[in-house]
């Protein structure tokens, strides 16, 4: 396994949150892609069954988080500045999956965009902008 | 708040302290107070909802998903029969980090109501409300199973 991939999965088994919702990751390269299988806890809509929208952007958050803890040179966790979440659709009983679009990385801060889906990558059912704070290595203390 | 009709007197109880989200249960959110257009949520520290073992404190997540509730609730509390609600979006701003070991508290003010849209602002946290860990701005479509089929994609 490659440094990035070891450092992924040490991210997400030491978040006892992503734990819990049961978040996956999957690395080709440089490109991850987050996997949230379904399960019954992840509800927020029992009539239609439908996941809950805080589910969707706790789930997208922590995309954005994993994709930038992948980077080298940090020295912990980035922190989340502002998020902006947009639903499009409702998100059925189905696995979803999201990514990371990392748009600007500056020493301080970085500006992230993560796209959700079910089913078909072209019909979204959420979407994710964010900043998030870097902490570098040389800046840590 | 103002409306103290009888009919807001008896519906509040009744879908104000019903929270049939399997989520917000299973995350253990608690209802401490709710009005016409306002709720008061509370989820209380857990180990199993840390997002940063080294700082022990609860996720940004989880705080994510309680203002997201927090928001719904109040707009709810905000209608005046029981209608079906979807977020359109969610802005959160996070100020700090809540405190290691504690859980955390939500308030959500549903300010306006139109016929399709009600918005919404929230704030939460630890010890102080003066003092938050953040705070969030919504917007909910309300009678959300209404839309024409003939729209969907």
């Amino acid at each position: 396994m490659s440094q990035s991939s070891n450092q992924l999965d040490a991210l997400l088994a030491g978040i006892p949150y992503a734990q819990y919702l049961g978040v996956r990751a999957e690395l080709a390269g440089d490109e991850m892609t987050a996997i949230l299988p379904f399960a019954s806890h992840l509800i927020g809509n029992p009539m239609l069954p439908a996941i809950h929208g805080g589910v969707l952007g706790a789930f997208m958050e922590m995309t954005a988080l994993a994709q930038l803890s992948i980077l080298q040179g940090l020295s912990r966790q980035p922190k989340p500045i502002d998020i902006s979440v947009e639903y499009l659709r409702s998100a059925r009983g189905l696995t979803t999956y999201a990514r990371a679009d990392i748009r600007k990385i500056g020493r301080r801060i970085a500006n992230v965009h993560v796209e959700a889906w079910q089913d078909t990558r072209a019909t979204p059912i959420a979407l994710l902008r964010g900043h998030f704070l870097l902490t570098l290595k040389d800046e840590d203390g | 708040m103002t409306d103290s009709s009888a009919e807001t007197q008896m519906r509040a109880p009744a879908i104000g302290r019903l929270d049939w989200s399997p989520h917000s249960r299973a995350l253990g959110f608690e209802i401490l107070d709710v009005a016409k257009g306002t709720a008061t949520l509370k989820v209380a520290f857990r180990d199993d909802l840390i997002g940063d073992p080294q700082a022990g404190v609860i996720a940004g997540g989880v705080v994510t998903a309680l203002l997201d509730h927090v928001c719904g609730h109040a707009v709810m509390m905000g209608l005046d029969s029981l209608t079906p609600i979807a977020t359109l979006d969610l802005r959160i701003d996070y100020m700090r980090a809540a405190l290691p070991g504690h859980g955390v508290i939500a308030k959500a003010d549903c300010y306006k109501v139109t016929r399709s849209i009600a918005f919404v602002r929230a704030s939460a946290w630890d010890l102080d409300p003066n003092d938050p860990v953040a705070t969030a701005q919504a917007a909910f479509m309300i009678n959300s199973h209404a839309e024409p089929k003939s729209s969907a994609s």
